[in-house]
């Protein structure tokens, strides 16, 4: 069999790379808005967000409203790790491989320990319960207290004071509602890009091995799967497992970024997961590629439309329903394929 | 307070998300849809009714009226324009499309009315009564009853007007109900127009008992009201009901006892053992796949 | 020698007895059929054998190993493979991906050496790639091996979930109306295929059919099946005459 070069999964490497030296090319030679340079590592956060999204949604098929839940938790834990550690690791590089990881293993467990129960549900209803699951750690983490002094970590749901802590040697890391303050501002656009394209080649390598096979099976026809011997509950989890882990490292970044990590409704609620949720569908279920785009442009979008002021997010609403009916909708698509052929993908029946 | 109060008011509540609760259930059982701009006609019809009755001094019957007909017009809009064309391709689809609407609805309410948080003031004309020391409030009594007036008239409206059969009808079959001559397009369009109307009711009567108007009021009971609907089991009005009710008691009631932060995820908790124990809810159908 | 061996087999759905009193003997290499009019139950017992449903009573040995009660994915691996009244492929799949699904137990590796591609990626996925093509030219497949399987034909689609099955190495092979909805053509061709997959595979087959040219065509032995019950067991040619049988299916 001859090897294409320009498959879709390597032009979704060759997308990322070429940005990336774009971006960095207008960087050195100052055109970047200091606007566009503080959405550099957000966009990276997405993108991971999306992508990681897509391997539940698209690739699973089953439909989550909790991923920023796990992104909080990845957030969470790298931040407070970051913290906790300091300058004893001065090293920041290394500092934050090792927050990456802490966090894409706890949003991991998470993902286990709500993947078990809640995978037996069905469509509409695992959505709702890991929307729930989502809000859930958002609140647990407003009221989550961690303090260290001398005698090590102190831990409560209260307030400050039930801490404790040693007054003299006290260092509150988590502070409930206030969050994380201080974490060292590891992440940039460079490491960014570069966990991007660690997701993208563990998720596309994913979807092309024997268990991706299983997984999208499962998602094709859960019963057929079956009949052939693949064990469901031990895919759903595990696909479950990498997409929370993902979303994990996406956290990890997210709070590197910031001088000050809250669990917010924007950030980490349901509208947050929802707005992932955008972005994949937009971008196509199962389709990596099309999830980098999406969440890039859409991402942009608001930014590009600041000018307008008042009315930008009003021009996102109205852009994402019309986007949806003429890309879904038999008529349009039938209008579509009369006066604009040329400019939809032809569908052959070789896929 | 002592717990009868507690418990009176997590009736209340419960008996706002009971009603936004039976638009979600209605619209999920006839469409197959998650509507998640549903919230947001709360929000629309609460705003509606303080411009005409705080704003323009008119008659809160009035006003409440004008808001339900702009609400039901909203409703069968949002159907008509943005989901129809896709409810029959894809339920994901459509349910991205509910949420574009969500931000409109809250977007074009945030330019007309801008971000800061509107007082609004009661519609409820009386103070309410005291039995054995412990007051209840206008807004109580009358959520309470409203909310029980709906569920029956819906109830009758369902098991014996034509509309309501057809409605029955489409949920179980659309195809079928089709086929006997029953216009899907129609009972859809009629079921939004209802679960809008309840919206606009509901918008009102919540705002009347927390007087906090902002574009986003209606994004959380929205949510909540969706979980009662599911933990009732959804597609189904006494599921609904119940499961608004039991939803605005534990609530407030984990508000009152637990902790006041922690209370939307103790409500999400034991959503969750719901509906470990029972996966359709607690009078959902179970639908077992044919091999 | 007997390849499957049932005994007093029977489901209960709440009051209804769905299967009752079910007893069978195949031998290897046989081809043997299940007849009966709609609901009998003969999809019900083909879900008891491939564990979709637990059996009320009775009892299930594949080979001499009891496989009564055991979940679908183990009985798979005891030797069971099937496809489905109404096609059950995987239709966002390609032709080729999914018979490489039905392999999933055969080569196997795991999750880590497929995410880096390690040397156990390669050998294993070449042998897979390598079954699997040469199945899909023995069903004549192979040139439609990169399409979805959503866009074969009929027909084709029906042999798809046929080499799906198959790859998955089993002893039996349950066919479950394989010819429901196929012109005289098709069905001319599908009866090829099975006496093809019986021969090159030396595969024991358990068939549904209500394509009686079919069943005669190619089964050697019948059992019939009526509200739950057998009616009649035996030689093809001696059941399709027997009284009982003539009425169940055309009426008193």
């Amino acid at each position: 069999m001859a090897k294409k070069f320009l498959t879709k999964d390597n032009s979704s490497y060759i997308i990322v790379i070429l940005v990336y030296l774009i971006v960095e090319l207008l960087l050195k030679t100052g055109h970047v808005s200091s606007l566009m340079k503080g959405l550099l590592v957000p966009l990276c956060v997405y993108v991971i967000l999306a992508v990681s999204l897509n391997i539940t949604v698209g690739i699973l098929g089953e439909l989550s409203l909790g991923h920023a839940g796990f992104m909080c938790v990845g957030a969470f834990t790298g931040a407070f790790f970051s913290r906790y550690v300091g300058d004893a690791i001065a090293f920041g590089y290394l500092r934050f491989a090792i927050a990456v990881i802490l966090g894409a293993l706890v949003a991991a467990i998470f993902g286990i320990i709500i993947g078990i129960p809640v995978l037996r549900l069905k469509g509409d209803y695992l959505a709702i319960v890991t929307l729930a699951f989502g809000e859930i750690i958002k609140n647990v983490v407003n009221v989550l207290y961690v303090g260290k002094d001398i005698n090590g970590l102190h831990i409560s749901m209260k307030d400050t004071a039930s801490l404790n802590l040693d007054a003299a040697s006290s260092d509150i890391i988590i502070k409930g509602a206030q969050g994380i303050t201080g974490t060292p501002k590891d992440s940039t656009f460079t490491i960014g890009i570069l966990l991007v394209l660690i997701t993208l080649f563990v998720t596309l390598n994913l979807i092309h091995s024997r268990t991706g096979r299983a997984i999208m099976a499962i998602r094709d026809n859960r019963i057929a799967a079956e009949s052939i011997g693949i064990n469901i509950t031990k895919y759903k989890l595990l696909t479950f497992t990498i997409s929370a882990a993902f979303a994990g490292v996406a956290g990890v970044l997210y709070a590197h970024n910031l001088a000050s990590l809250t669990a917010l409704p924007k950030n980490f609620g349901y509208n947050m997961s929802i707005m992932i949720l955008v972005f994949v569908v937009l971008g196509g279920m199962g389709n990596i590629r099309g999830s980098i785009i999406s969440a890039v442009i859409l991402t942009l979008l608001p930014e590009l439309l600041r000018g307008l002021n008042d009315y930008r997010m009003l021009i996102y609403s109205i852009v994402l329903i019309v986007v949806m009916i003429f890309s879904w909708s038999p008529s349009a698509k039938a209008f579509r394929e009369r006066y604009f052929g040329f400019l939809g993908k032809k569908k052959k029946e070789v896929s | 307070m002592s717990l009868i109060s507690y418990l009176i008011n997590g009736l209340s509540l419960g008996a706002v998300y009971a009603i936004i609760a039976l638009g979600y259930t209605m619209v999920y059982g006839i469409a197959k849809m998650l509507n998640f701009a549903h919230g947001d006609v709360i929000m629309v019809g609460a705003y509606v009714a303080f411009t005409t009755v705080s704003g323009m001094g008119m008659n809160p019957v009035l006003g409440i009226l004008i808001s339900v007909v702009v609400c039901t017009v909203t409703g069968v809009l949002i159907e008509t324009i943005a989901y129809r064309p896709l409810l029959e391709v894809s339920k994901l689809a459509v349910l991205i499309t509910a949420i574009g609407v969500s931000y409109f609805l809250q977007n074009v309410a945030l330019l007309i009315f801008g971000a800061d948080t509107k007082s609004f003031s009661s519609v409820i004309p009386f103070k309410g009564i005291t039995v054995s020391g412990i007051n209840i409030s206008g807004e109580t009594i009358v959520t309470i009853l409203a909310c029980i007036i709906i569920v029956v008239v819906l109830s009758l409206f369902i098991k014996y007007t034509k509309p309501g059969k057809a409605m029955l009808a489409v949920s179980e079959d659309a195809g079928a109900a089709q086929l006997m001559g029953i216009s899907t397009n129609g009972t859809i369009a009629l079921t939004f127009a209802i679960g809008s109307a309840l919206a606009a009711i509901a918008g009102v009567l919540l705002c009347s008992a927390y007087p906090a108007l902002t574009p986003y009021t209606g994004s959380m009971p929205g949510i909540k009201a969706f979980v009662a609907a599911v933990f009732g089991g959804i597609g189904s009005i006494p599921g609904a009901f119940i499961g608004g009710l039991l939803l605005g008691i534990i609530e407030i009631l984990g508000k009152a006892y637990v902790s006041s932060q922690m209370a939307d995820a103790i409500v999400f908790a034991v959503l969750i053992v719901v509906l470990l124990v029972r996966p359709t809810g607690l009078l959902g159908k179970e639908i077992q796949e044919k091999v | 020698m007997a390849l499957l061996e049932v005994t007093d087999l029977g489901i209960s759905f709440g009051g209804l007895r769905a299967v009752d009193d079910f007893n069978v003997i195949i031998n290897k290499g046989q081809l043997y059929g299940l007849i009966g009019p709609n609901g009998a139950g003969k999809t019900t017992i083909f879900n008891l054998l491939t564990g979709v449903y637990k059996p009320t009573d009775g009892k299930i040995v594949l080979d001499g190993e009891n496989i009564t009660g055991k979940k679908t994915v183990d009985i798979c691996k005891a030797g069971i493979a099937r496809t489905f009244q109404n096609i059950r492929l995987f239709s966002d799949l390609t032709v080729l991906d999914n018979v490489k699904a039905g392999l999933h137990n055969e080569y196997k590796y795991s999750t880590i050496s497929g995410i880096f591609r390690l040397p156990s990626y390669f050998s294993n996925e070449k042998k897979i790639n390598e079954r699997a093509m040469e199945l899909l030219k023995v069903f004549d497949l192979d040139r439609e091996a990169d399409y979805k399987a959503s866009n074969l034909p009929y027909g084709k689609q029906r042999k798809l979930e046929i080499a799906r099955a198959l790859v998955t190495n089993p002893k039996l092979l349950l066919l479950d109306e394989p010819a429901a909805g196929m012109n005289p053509n098709e069905t001319a061709e599908l009866m090829e295929t099975i006496r093809l997959v019986r021969d090159r595979f030396d595969m024991t087959i358990l068939l549904i059919e209500h394509d009686m040219k079919l069943v005669s065509g190619i089964c050697e032995k019948l059992t019939v099946l009526n509200f739950g019950q057998v009616l009649a067991q035996g030689e093809t040619a001696k059941v399709l005459k027997d009284p009982k049988v003539i009425t169940a299916y055309l009426g008193e």
